[in-house]
């Protein structure tokens, strides 16, 4: 019965989808307002906008994650009401958020047709889903193999079965939100190609990115927000990067961010990683002198993270040797690396980096807490002394202190990571992602603070996903490659011979 | 621009934060309409002697419940308490047979303390999840008093009984020194985390075990002091109990932690680890233990005092997570 309904739902055309003054408010404060716009069968629609511009907002009303206070939402002329999630799947739109709603354990042919398997009875049919599932495989080209586990399957290949998933229920509307933001080079590929192919067959796809030309590669038309408020919707052939982050920021933006200053050629090495290798990484050496800013770049999985997290002690190391200046630190040991003025702002500020639930205060007075005590009793004055000190060094406005971390936006999350370290200013600052998920301003921000913390001597390892990143702050470049450091190049690099480096 | 931001950033927080709040204290604005209740529907609870028997009343839940507490805030359960608490009380009395009833009651708690480590180190260790591991600890301990009695109840020597019933012996104003021994110990670990790095630890282990290893924080030893606590509390408890007894015995306050962890949740204090407070398990206590007192004051069938208890454990909990819930959301 399901495979029938399915069926004909593949045939039908996707809806025109019309926005009227669309506007969303929480408590008093409009996050979108007057949105209007319409949206044609097959079409690839690019949302675009700063953090906290109201992208996210939007998709989730069109996905019935919450309901919009203002305005109405036409289905080809007709008003709808998206109450809930399951109201817009019934509707044929489906909402692929970034954390994929799978279940690990289980496997894929299971979680392609999570809670609607076909059934006689409550008795599981499992061959009709297996041959809708390979009837749904062939359509998109996806090649995954239906008994593997969720959990064996790569962040890629979950958001594919999420695809999948949204098929299966009908859905010819897609919206994707950064849907790209977590992938390496050949998922991104992978997945765009896959956007297309859908396009092409009349599914319409919205999609929402932090990447410009990846959305200037894919959509037909656009969509910019800022502050809640629809900037431009037009067609996307008319503009490139430059001019969509003005119409995103509201200004023109200058360079993002200056360059290093020049290391002394005669600068001591501060830390010296000698042979250092675990199941992900494999005798990876690299000096780093003092002021200098060495940047880790190679495409997702190359083994960046697992280098700065095992050469800090957080992940095992099974050989190898970490020194700072003479002195060698004790391997696979946080507490030994933070006593030798080791520190890390980890990849995930959510997983790794922050106490959520507990004041910003609390969160950057941890590491350094043995040292404001009488008798493990906390000096308060001497703490509310040093919090404050480091929040104004890293650019946090507001009165912060006390707010629970969980509430600060993306940048100031980011700047309290770096504020924990700098109350006892490292020697060695090791730095993984130094701004993911933060809007513009906040990044140019954490750029100069990286930057200053340089100039004032510190010796700094950064990491990231965003090539241009690491090439614009980094002194010198380390290209990682399947756990090895495959090239070095100095910041003259361009962005293509890093890519070669990190492909071939 | 960036100040309207930054505007807004402030409103919002200062609203959610001013929710909070009101739930923040929702329980003890419960605790006190029960009393304001109490006091007007009988004349005999705002009595000396009713007040005297309740608060002695929440003697046992109570120190059991303040290690719980410190247990919950870094992220573990300890379902060992109330075995741990037996085989301490039946130490505590062979003890007190050998070194007198001082030197008893100190050993007894050392006792606790110590099995309480052994908990948190082979939890630790194996890393199996706190409330299997502790589980099974509590079938051992248990197993173990029964192996050290013989099954039977011990009781210090004849002239000891004396000074071994030291716990019930009214002292400030009818007040029981157990009832005592419970604000000591509400004060001792109430200062302990809210006062020290200690506290803070605990805290941040709970809050997120991984950003606090990686803030160089021993998340292991937190855990096994917070065992170590637990225990001592237990043990404690055990000794109150034996000294109303004037015996001690192998079976003695089974389940008696899970009545505890109802009291810790009751009050505020989040299960999901990482945040709460002893002042809202002390109030968490005496909201379970005036419920019962009421039940008995205004002559209630008792059989009923669970369903209440139970529905309050329900409520406190789903306040709980709708709250991680809202902030999750953001």
């Amino acid at each position: 019965m399901t495979t029938q309904r399915t069926a004909e739902a593949t045939a039908v055309q996707a809806p025109t989808i019309e926005l009227q003054s669309v506007g969303k408010r929480y408590g008093g404060i409009s996050v979108l307002r007057d949105v209007s716009l319409t949206i044609r069968p097959g079409e690839i629609h690019g949302l675009l906008g700063e953090n906290g511009a109201g992208k996210s907002t939007l998709l989730k009303i069109l996905g019935g994650v919450i309901a919009a206070d203002d305005g109405t939402v036409l289905l080809d002329d007709k008003p709808v009401r998206l109450g809930s999630p399951r109201d817009a799947i019934e509707t044929g739109i489906s909402l692929i958020a970034q954390e994929l709603a799978l279940v690990p354990d289980r496997s894929v042919l299971e979680n392609i047709f999570l809670g609607q398997w076909a059934n006689v009875a409550g008795l599981t049919n499992e061959r009709a889903d297996r041959e809708h599932a390979e009837r749904l495989l062939e359509e998109t080209g996806f090649e995954l193999d239906l008994n593997a586990p969720v959990s064996s399957l790569s962040l890629g290949q979950g958001q594919q079965v999420e695809i999948l998933k949204a098929l299966a229920r009908g859905s010819r509307v897609l919206c994707l939100d950064e849907p790209t933001a977590a992938l390496g080079e050949t998922d991104t590929e992978n997945l765009i190609r896959v956007i297309r192919q859908l396009a092409a067959k009349g599914t319409t796809i919205i999609i929402v990115s932090h990447f410009l030309d990846e959305i200037l590669a894919i959509a037909d038309r656009i969509t910019v927000l800022r502050d809640g408020n629809q900037i431009i919707t037009d067609e996307a052939s008319g503009y490139d990067a430059q001019k969509l982050v003005s119409l995103m920021v509201g200004r023109e933006v200058e360079a993002l961010s200056r360059s290093p200053e020049p290391v002394a050629a005669d600068a001591e090495v501060v830390l010296r990683v000698k042979g250092l290798s675990n199941h992900r990484i494999s005798d990876v050496s690299f000096e780093v002198r003092r002021g200098e800013i060495l940047g880790l770049a190679g495409l997702m999985g190359s083994g960046r993270s697992e280098t700065l997290n095992s050469i800090f002690g957080g992940d095992r190391a099974t050989s190898g040797e970490v020194w700072i200046r003479d002195r060698r630190v004790k391997r696979n040991s946080v507490r030994a690396s933070i006593r030798n003025r080791l520190a890390l702002v980890p990849e995930s500020r959510k997983d790794q980096g922050l106490v959520l639930g507990r004041a910003a205060s609390d969160n950057i007075a941890l590491p350094s807490l043995g040292e404001r005590q009488i008798f493990s009793f906390i000096r308060t004055k001497l703490e509310r002394a040093a919090v404050a000190h480091v929040i104004q060094l890293v650019d946090i406005r507001g009165r912060v202190q006390h707010v629970n971390v969980g509430e600060l936006s993306g940048g100031n999350q980011q700047k309290v990571l770096f504020a924990k370290w700098l109350v006892d200013p490292p020697e060695v600052l090791l730095i993984d992602e130094p701004t993911r998920g933060v809007d513009v301003a906040a990044k140019a921000n954490i750029h100069n603070l990286i930057l200053e913390l340089a100039a004032a001597g510190t010796a700094v390892v950064v990491a990231s996903s965003e090539l241009e990143e690491v090439l614009s702050i980094s002194h010198r470049l380390a290209v990682m490659k399947q756990g090895r450091i495959v090239a070095e190049l100095d910041r003259t690099a361009t962005p293509d011979e890093v890519m070669t480096a990190a492909f071939l | 621009m960036k100040t309207e931001t930054l505007a807004v950033d402030a409103t919002t927080t200062s609203k959610r934060r001013s929710r909070v709040n009101l739930t923040d204290f929702g329980v003890l604005g419960g605790l006190l309409i029960i009393i304001i209740y109490l006091s007007l529907a009988t004349n005999t609870f705002l009595t000396q002697p009713n007040l005297v028997n309740l608060l002695d009343q929440a003697v046992v839940i109570g120190l059991i419940a303040v290690g719980a507490t410190i247990c919950i805030i870094s992220g573990v359960f300890d379902l060992s308490a109330s075995a741990n608490l037996a085989i301490s009380a039946i130490a505590g009395v062979y003890f007190t047979q050998m070194f007198g009833v001082t030197l008893g009651f100190l050993l007894a708690i050392l006792t606790g303390a110590v099995l309480g480590a052994i908990t948190g180190l082979l939890i630790s260790l194996t890393r199996v999840h706190s409330f299997i591991g502790s589980l099974a600890m509590s079938i051992i301990y248990r197993g173990l008093a029964v192996v050290l009695t013989g099954g039977a109840i011990v009781a210090p020597l004849a002239d000891q009984l004396e000074g071994f019933r030291v716990w019930t012996r009214p002292v400030l104003g009818g007040v029981t020194a157990g009832t005592l021994l419970f604000i000591v110990a509400l004060v001792i670990f109430g200062i302990v985390l809210w006062k020290t790095t200690y506290g803070r630890r605990v805290y941040a282990v709970g809050g997120n075990m991984e950003a606090a290893r990686l803030s160089g924080v021993r998340t292991n030893l937190v855990h096994i002091s917070a065992f170590a606590i637990s225990g001592l509390c237990s043990a404690a408890a055990g000794m109150v109990l034996a000294s109303r007894a004037g015996s001690a015995q192998p079976a003695m306050a089974t389940g008696l932690e899970l009545m505890a962890i109802a009291a810790v949740v009751i009050g505020g204090t989040s299960i999901m680890g990482g945040s709460g407070a002893i002042w809202r398990t002390a109030v968490g206590v005496l909201v379970l233990t005036v419920i019962a007192n009421g039940f008995n004051l205004l002559g209630w069938d008792t059989t009923y005092q669970q369903v209440v208890t139970g529905l309050l454990i329900l409520l406190a909990v789903a306040a709980d997570s709708l709250l991680v819930r809202r902030l999750k959301r953001t």
